[in-house]
């Protein structure tokens, strides 16, 4: 995996620690390495050469000082920067007048335009409304079916007739209006950017049906291209928005920053999963941190969202305060952790790893050996770990396949995480307070990845990013 | 467990009580301001569409390769017009290489050679620069052999799996092949793994009946390494020569269906038949991550060579050069069009001169 920036800034700043200030040449260094990250990340050359200029000015004069961190700093310059490009105003869906509003959906072939049209369509019926999808890709073989399956999928009706995509463009626009839908999703065929004939046909088919909102749908791995696409589909169809396709995967999504610093057009949705409900407006906060490899706390909010159980998240978390947490929940914990992917994806999203962390391998058969261990504990043993004794330990050890030592550790390991967590929720004041529960989260970052250099840093922009993102997260939308 | 295992017990701990105290955090918060809980669809799983369009008339591959200016060739250009090298030529070098997406690590390893040639005085004019970094360039590519491999007597059909990411254009590049490959006399069954995205099995029937292949089909959100067993059994048994199996497009990041691969590989062979290619489809215009792809497909299955699609657009594919000298997987087919025929076999001086011209 590539080095995220803070990891690489860190090694820059362990050779400048001493100096009063930064010179001209410690700045070139700095400024080369901010460079590597972002080009790592897929964000456009040119982009890149104008962001590090901006930075360097800011970054000029940095005081270096052991309170401060200047590595820290630069970061903050760094993603106040990428938030500033990312951001400026997110696009505001307003709905025509005459219904219905008109969506169409563009992009080259493979972007997801397909799978993007019905996650929008669930979309706009998730806010209240009633969209028709009109299949207008009659090029690729099954595009239309794939379609109706997902409309069926999702209870949207799907409209295409075979023929000519301009013609069945028109003819969904006039079948919406008939049966009364409020929004048509018009779906295209892929194409390339340097197709005139192609770009000709989804212009003519823009004209026929006159689109309220015109999204170019891109895909997150795309490399250096993405700018070049946007401009071309931005010449031709006057596109104004973009939705960023399979942002779930490991691709820092550089292409994001390209296409709006160049553009000019914001970034409207992204598609966070294969689930049809994966699909939500754009947070460039988020985005920043995940250009520089700074981890995802917040996907990882979301999944956590997604797979814990509200009513048995709240009774554990109350236990946990109260440090009544057994190893049972702890069991049931692992459970659910498992259902939020591997854990090293788990890890991955977390900012500010120790290095050795992530060095090591983690591999899902330590969850393996852990479950082990506690599932080799009789009931009693789970709740109160204190009673395990030599002959309990032995038997625990047999019969999980492991060492006696393993049994003692873990068991040790997790008293430990229990009194820092009674700690932590005792400090907090009223469990289930927002700003108790706030605090013990982010405590509990700090405090337990405090310690080594790297884990301060990341753990540091994670809490502000935290923070930040929860406040806007919890606004009324 | 050794010791670096046993601390990473506490990291599990740790990493469950953030979940735990995050899960918490936006709970209470929730709680507390009484946001409705936004009503989520019911849970249906899709995957992105794979690409196919428009016959285009044939053009010769170097035109089709050319059509999009390259972003070489300007900088080429610029380098040339100098009478001496010197910091600009550096940085438009690099840039160029970075534009076509070779990654920084490549982009800089190729240019570092080049600069110490050049402090050594063995070149001293731009044109011999531009001639170096080309063969440099070249010698990254050759040496491998980049046959499509079919092994004569293996008790069963060869078996060639299709793997990639979610819109690389799995289906249609088994489409092609399989054309090509029954012109050439083979006969072949294709295997409709992708039994996840809805209507993948419609589109591999069309490209079936395209090309006049069998095919054999599963039921939807049916185990696709048992699709792909019962095509192997049912070549087998109609001693047929190939069978080109398709899976669904995954993220790579996704441990569950990486597992899932792992196995439709594993049972593939389970049966009378080899897999004599596992072909990973990668989209021209991916960026770094296709690094990361080819890494862990590879780790998953195998993978025996690369197939690079929509070569034709204004992407240039360059990081099959890091894919190529880090992993050493060769790429094996571009897709330079839409029609069966402009899915070639990979020529590295073609593809070098495409990007310098």
């Amino acid at each position: 995996m590539f080095d995220n920036l803070s990891d690489r800034l860190g090694g820059v700043f362990k050779r400048l620690r001493g100096k009063g200030r930064l010179t001209p040449a410690d700045v070139d260094e700095v400024m080369g390495e901010i460079r590597t990250a972002l080009l790592e990340a897929d964000v456009n050359v040119g982009v890149v050469r104008n962001v590090v200029e901006r930075i360097r000015v800011q970054a000029v004069g940095t005081q270096v000082s052991e309170a401060l961190d200047p590595g820290q700093q630069i970061i903050k310059i760094v993603n106040a920067e990428l938030i500033a490009m990312l951001g400026g105003e997110t696009l505001k869906i307003t709905y025509a007048s005459h219904p219905p509003t008109v969506v169409l959906m563009a992009g080259l072939q493979g972007s997801g335009k397909t799978t993007s049209a019905a996650k929008l369509a669930a979309w706009f019926r998730s806010q209240g409304r009633n969209p028709l999808l009109v299949g207008a890709d009659l090029q690729r073989p099954a595009a239309v079916e794939q379609l109706r399956v997902l409309g069926a999928q999702i209870g949207v009706p799907v409209f295409s007739i075979a023929g000519d995509p301009v013609a069945t463009a028109a003819a969904g626009l006039a079948e919406a209006q008939r049966l009364g839908r409020d929004v048509l999703i018009v779906d295209t065929a892929g194409r390339l950017a340097i197709d005139t004939e192609m770009m000709q046909q989804v212009a003519d088919i823009s004209k026929a049906v006159s689109p309220h909102y015109t999204f170019l749908v891109v895909d997150a791995m795309t490399g250096q291209d993405a700018v070049t696409v946007a401009k071309a589909f931005d010449e031709t169809l006057a596109i104004s928005g973009v939705i960023l396709s399979k942002l779930d995967g490991d691709a820092r999504g550089g292409a994001a920053l390209s296409v709006k610093e160049v553009i000019g057009k914001p970034i409207a949705f992204a598609a966070t999963g294969e689930k049809i409900d994966a699909f939500e407006q754009f947070h460039p906060d988020r985005m920043a941190s995940r250009i520089l490899g700074m981890g995802d706390v917040l996907t990882l909010i979301e999944q956590a969202e997604k797979v814990f159980e509200k009513d048995q998240a709240e009774a554990t978390a109350a236990k946990l305060m109260d440090g009544e947490f057994t190893l049972e929940d702890f069991l049931d914990q692992l459970q659910q952790l498992k259902k939020m992917g591997s854990l090293s994806s788990v890890m991955g999203m977390l900012p500010g790893m120790p290095k050795e962390a992530k060095d090591a391998q983690i591999s899902d058969d330590m969850v393996k050996v852990t479950e082990a261990i506690i599932r080799s504990m009789t009931a009693e043993e789970r709740r109160k770990p204190e009673i395990i004794n030599g002959s309990r330990r032995t038997r625990i050890a047999k019969g999980s396949g492991t060492q006696v030592s393993d049994v003692n550790k873990l068991v040790k390991q997790f008293s430990e995480m229990q009194k820092m967590m009674k700690r932590l929720g005792g400090g907090s004041g009223g469990k289930g307070s927002g700003k108790g529960g706030k605090g013990s989260g982010r405590g509990g970052l700090g405090a337990m990845f405090g310690g080594p250099p790297g884990a301060a840093h990341g753990g540091a922009s994670g809490d502000i990013d935290l923070a930040a993102a929860l406040g806007s997260r919890l606004s009324p939308r | 467990m050794n010791n670096s295992s046993l601390s990473m017990i506490f990291l599990l701990l740790a990493v469950a009580g953030l979940v735990f105290g995050i899960g918490v955090v936006v709970i209470s918060r929730r709680k507390a301001r009484a946001v409705p809980q936004i009503q989520r669809a019911a849970h249906v799983e899709v995957i992105a569409p794979v690409f196919e369009a428009v016959a285009v008339a044939p053009l010769s591959v170097r035109d089709r390769l050319a059509k999009a200016r390259s972003s070489l060739s300007g900088a080429v250009g610029s380098v040339l017009g100098r009478s001496e090298i010197n910091d600009a030529t550096w940085l438009e070098l690099e840039e160029a290489l970075l534009r076509a997406d070779v990654g920084v690590r490549v982009a800089q390893s190729l240019l570092g050679a080049l600069q110490t040639r050049v402090k050594a005085k063995e070149i001293t004019t731009p044109a011999q620069l531009i001639d170096a970094l080309r063969d440099n360039m070249s010698s990254q590519l050759v040496g491998t052999s980049r046959d499509l491999n079919f092994e004569a007597n293996v008790g069963g059909p060869n078996i060639w799996l299709m793997v990639g990411v979610n819109g690389a254009g799995k289906t249609t590049s088994l489409g092609k092949i399989a054309a090509q490959q029954i012109a050439l006399g083979r006969t072949v069954l294709m295997a409709a793994g992708d039994t996840f995205r809805a209507a993948a099995g419609e589109q591999l029937s069309t490209w079936a009946e395209r090309s006049g292949a069998q095919i054999v089909r599963g039921a939807e959100g049916g185990d696709p390494s048992a699709v792909i067993f019962d095509g192997v059994q049912s070549a087998h048994s109609r001693n047929i020569d190939l069978v080109l199996a398709d899976t669904a497009g995954r993220l790579q990041s996704n441990t569950n269906l990486m597992e899932e691969l792992r196995k439709v590989r594993r049972v593939a062979e389970k049966g009378a038949g080899k897999v004599t290619e596992v072909l990973l489809v990668i989209d021209a215009t991916t960026g770094q991550n296709g690094l990361q792809q080819a890494r862990q497909f590879t780790e998953a299955t195998q993978v025996t060579g690369v197939v690079l699609t929509k070569l034709d657009g204004s992407a240039k594919g360059g990081i099959v050069f890091a894919i190529e000298t880090e992993l050493g997987i060769p790429v094996k087919l571009v897709g330079l069009g839409e029609t069966i025929d402009d899915l070639i076999l990979f020529h590295p001086t073609e593809f070098i001169d495409a990007l310098f011209e």
